[in-house]
């Protein structure tokens, strides 16, 4: 080409594409284009139906290629570069045809260019074709087909399904293989393949409501699906990376999902706790509790370094007090209620006029949980289920003793009275009738006092000494 | 009990086949349906054609045939103790049921194991008699695979071979006492004994198909098992080692990690809490590294902590790189590719660029970065033409570095 530089080498051509998927055309007009040394900025590639297809229409005869000159050489081109071509071509993105002219064109000069992945047109190229790939791959997994009954009555399986790329024609080999003895139909907005046991016959783009919209399988299709997963290992992420929401709407089972997602927390909690702990049976008196806690290991708090604090008090004593676990000095101590929250509680018990020494006083979880830093034990809030598990021993304390009110401080306490986590704010300062006739009052516990300071710390000490009154007078009334 | 419907059968035994991980559909002999009665294929590939919110890929219609069960191994939910709800399916309607799927494209084929009934050998019986009246009566070509049962007669383990793409048995437990604890109806001795036997068939069949044209094909995708990680006190480091054994002893195509998961009615011998996931995940990785990255178990075994588990934080790649770090910085123009598949962040994928690209260009850092996911991972290990990281291999702080940030605790961590 170098020797007839004429005005017809620098003009432009237009290549219009027969079909968006036609690999064997684009090869025949790419093959003649480089014989005839035309480089890819002077070509442009229009694909049916493409926005260049409509300016250019009435060039299309008039801007016919050359013929290549009878002695130019072939044009080349690796294996590796047309397996991947074959695939890329099937891209939805218009620039394709153009891209994959380039680098065809960069190959006859650098014949192994495609093992260059840090070369821009290569990646490009490879990136493209590997998403058609997916594409592929992903029409394998979620076709969906629904059972119709033909007018002769044999059974004929239709699907609707949405690809990204022009892949239907190029897998309708996959299907054929695999369905050989089945008639099918794949209906698509990009065309439509079916099979009817000898032959493979295309027809127009169609709708999804030409598809059926209903398989009576379909219902054990989704009992598989919700049966045969497992709530106890939720990994939305990975679903989702394999299995994007935009294929949901066509397969059946994924109006399942978001339920499923949903009852999985609990499911597993129900398993763990209908399952997990085999109590013997309830120790009676408070020697017998005793020695059991300190061999409970019915949660984690149980495997720390710490010993099992039990209530303290007179077992015949009409006012229980829970708090909501031991604390460092309380596990050295082996003693509830003896810390810094102890001793205020010791002040405001005595400010209130009731006798701590004529209370049983006990925490709703029996083991400090606490977190190494340093050579500090850091207190740890128990969990609602760890709260849950030392129920059992609360309430075989309860039962031993028999108060006739019980004082619970803070939420823990709370819980381990309820079953159910209450807002203090809200239940303080009123009597909560419980099933065995004893009465629940609620308040802070001392601990969140200490945390307070200034006026906020006022107030809210202002409270809790409101809330003992009204239980010593309650108390008082309940003796008299 | 005999008045359960269809659907609420397939309800049950799908729930009690749950536990078991395998779901590959890969690897088997290619077949297709031209030519035949039915309908299936297989081409290599397998596929998952759901994924459900576990993360967990939806290929086969994996059920068993029954839950009834007169073993009681503590960790399953199908025990003779265990108080669930019992089905039973004939082998006609476990067949038709995967014809039904398959034709529906849900499914690659059928994964059938079961509970004990009666004996061990009814029970396989039973088995083989779904995957022939698949393979004889219907013409399936799909993908099959059936969980052997150690006890059962040599004889009819062969027969599942012969109709099935893939047989396994599971070892249960990485230890023999953990198995003697947990599983006391179950020997080792004789689950080994069943796999010898099976690698043996493989083998004589493989060898026979290279003789005769037409000779049968015996599970051609190999088999597999499973072990239950979490359930006893076995280490990370006597699991890697027991599927290295299992790996070389048997030829195992794969074997399965399953986190053992808290299971309704649970036996108290069992621990409360399940091990974190990422710890099944961990042990894949390690798999992962003996199959493909040509690190031996020993190898792997380094890179555990003092207890024997691999860490958590990181993966055991970059856990072993960085315990050997006299053996970095690599230069990804020189090294070969057995010492490059050796640099944490580096794939098969890359170090196949990689190797190809250099053949074109000394390769600068930039240009390596085209080729990973991310170099920030590979830097400390790598030189290229424009890089040497310096003091940075040697920083004591390097895994911290490279330690993925902290997640989030768990909201309802149990």
């Amino acid at each position: 080409m170098n020797m007839l530089q004429s005005a017809a080498d620098r003009k432009h051509y237009s290549v219009i594409m027969s079909r968006a998927d036609d690999f064997d055309c684009w090869r025949d007009q790419a093959r003649r284009l480089v014989r005839c040394g035309i480089a890819p900025e002077r070509v442009m590639w229009t694909e049916p139906g493409g926005l260049g297809d409509l300016f250019s229409a009435g060039s299309r005869d008039g801007e016919a290629l050359p013929e290549p000159p009878a002695n130019a050489p072939h044009a080349r081109a690796s294996k590796r570069f047309v397996s991947v071509a074959r695939n890329a071509i099937l891209h939805s993105d218009p620039e394709r045809f153009a891209l994959l002219y380039r680098l065809l064109w960069r190959l006859q000069s650098n014949p192994r260019i495609m093992e260059d992945k840090t070369d821009s047109d290569v990646r490009r190229i490879e990136d493209l074709a590997k998403s058609v790939r997916r594409d592929s791959h992903k029409m394998h997994a979620f076709v969906r087909f629904r059972e119709v009954q033909d007018e002769d009555g044999t059974e004929h399986y239709v699907a609707w399904f949405e690809p990204d790329h022009h892949i239907v024609r190029a897998n309708a080999g996959f299907f054929k293989r695999r369905f050989a003895n089945m008639h099918w139909s794949i209906l698509t907005p990009k065309g439509c393949i079916h099979w009817d046991g000898k032959t493979v016959r295309e027809s127009p783009p169609a709708q999804r409501s030409d598809a059926p919209d209903n398989d009576p399988t379909e219902d054990f299709w989704r009992k598989y699906y919700a049966s045969i997963f497992n709530p106890a290992r939720l990994k939305v992420g990975a679903m989702m990376s394999e299995m994007p929401k935009k294929y949901w709407k066509n397969m059946p089972e994924a109006e399942l999902i978001p339920e499923l997602i949903a009852g999985a927390q609990s499911r597993e909690a129900q398993m763990v706790d209908a399952g997990a702990i085999e109590h013997e049976a309830r120790p009676e008196t408070l020697e017998a509790i005793e020695r059991a806690i300190s061999a409970c290991r019915n949660c984690e708090i149980g495997e720390l370094a710490n010993q099992a604090v039990m209530g303290a008090g007179p077992q015949d004593a009409a006012l229980m007090i829970v708090g909501e676990q031991p604390g460092d000095q309380e596990d050295q101590s082996g003693r509830p209620f003896v810390g810094p929250a102890g001793q205020l509680l010791d002040v405001h018990l005595s400010e209130a006029g009731i006798a701590r020494d004529r209370a049983y006083v006990t925490n709703a979880v029996k083991h400090f949980k606490y977190v190494q830093r340093g050579k500090w034990r850091i207190h740890q809030t128990p969990t609602a289920k760890e709260v849950d598990t030392c129920r059992w021993w609360v309430e075989a304390e309860r039962d031993a003793v028999k108060p006739k009110l019980i004082l619970a401080l803070g939420a823990s306490a709370a819980r381990a009275m309820l079953g159910k986590t209450v807002s203090i704010n809200s239940v303080r300062g009123q009597p909560i009738a419980l099933d065995d006739g004893s009465e629940l009052w609620i308040s802070a516990h001392p601990s969140y006092l200490l945390r307070l300071d200034g006026d906020a710390r006022k107030q809210q000490e202002q409270l809790f000494q409101n809330d003992l009154s009204e239980v010593r007078e309650r108390l008082s009334q309940i003796a008299a | 009990m005999g008045s359960l419907s269809t659907i609420e059968k397939l309800g049950i035994l799908a729930d009690a086949a749950k536990y078991d991980a395998s779901c590959a559909s890969s690897g088997t002999a290619k077949k297709n349906s031209l030519g035949g009665e039915g309908i299936g294929s297989t081409e290599g590939m397998g596929i998952c054609h759901a994924y459900a919110p576990d993360g967990r890929c939806i290929s086969l219609l994996k059920i068993l045939l029954t839950n009834h069960c007169i073993f009681d191994c503590h960790y399953c939910i199908n025990r003779k103790s265990s108080n669930v709800r019992r089905a039973r399916f004939t082998p006609q309607e476990v067949a038709d049921l995967t014809i039904s799927f398959y034709k529906r494209n849900y499914i690659e084929g059928l994964f059938l194991s079961s509970g004990i009934i009666k004996s061990s050998n009814f029970t396989m019986e039973q088995m083989v008699e779904a995957a022939r009246i698949l393979r004889e009566e219907y013409d399936f070509r799909g993908y099959i695979h059936l969980k052997t049962i150690p006890e059962a007669d040599p004889e009819l383990v062969h027969q599942a071979g012969l109709y099935a793409d893939r047989v396994s048995i599971n070892v249960e437990l990485p230890t023999r006492k953990g198995l003697t604890r947990l599983a006391p109806d179950k020997d080792a001795s004789q689950i080994e004994g069943a796999m010898g036997k099976v690698k043996s068939d493989i083998v004589e069949a493989k060898d026979a198909k290279k003789r005769f044209k037409h000779a049968p094909r015996f599970a051609p995708a190999g088999q597999s098992t499973q072990m239950i990680v979490g359930a006893d006190t076995a280490s990370d480091s006597d699991i890697v080692g027991r599927a290295s054994k299992l790996y070389g002893g048997f030829r195992l195509r794969r074997v399965y990690y399953s986190a053992f998961s808290p299971i309704p009615d649970a036996s108290a011998v069992l621990p409360l809490k399940r091990p974190p996931l990422i710890r099944e995940h961990r042990l894949y990785q390690s798999d992962w590294l003996m199959r493909f990255y040509g690190y031996q178990a020993r190898e792997v075994q380094q890179a555990t902590g003092e207890d024997g588990n691999l860490p958590l934080d990181i993966d055991p790649k970059l856990a072993w790189a960085l315990k050997f770090r006299s053996m970095f910085p690599l230069d990804v123009n020189r090294a070969p590719r057995e010492q490059l598949l050796r640099v944490p962040g580096l794939g098969v994928t890359a170090v196949n660029r990689i190797i190809a690209a250099r053949r074109h260009r000394t390769l600068r850092l930039d240009e390596v970065g085209k080729l990973t996911v991310s170099i920030a991972k590979v830097r400390p290990f790598i030189c290229a033409a424009d890089w040497r990281p310096t003091a940075l291999t040697d920083r004591a702080d390097l895994r911290k570095m490279l330690a993925p940030k902290q997640e989030q605790l768990e909201l309802f961590a149990a």
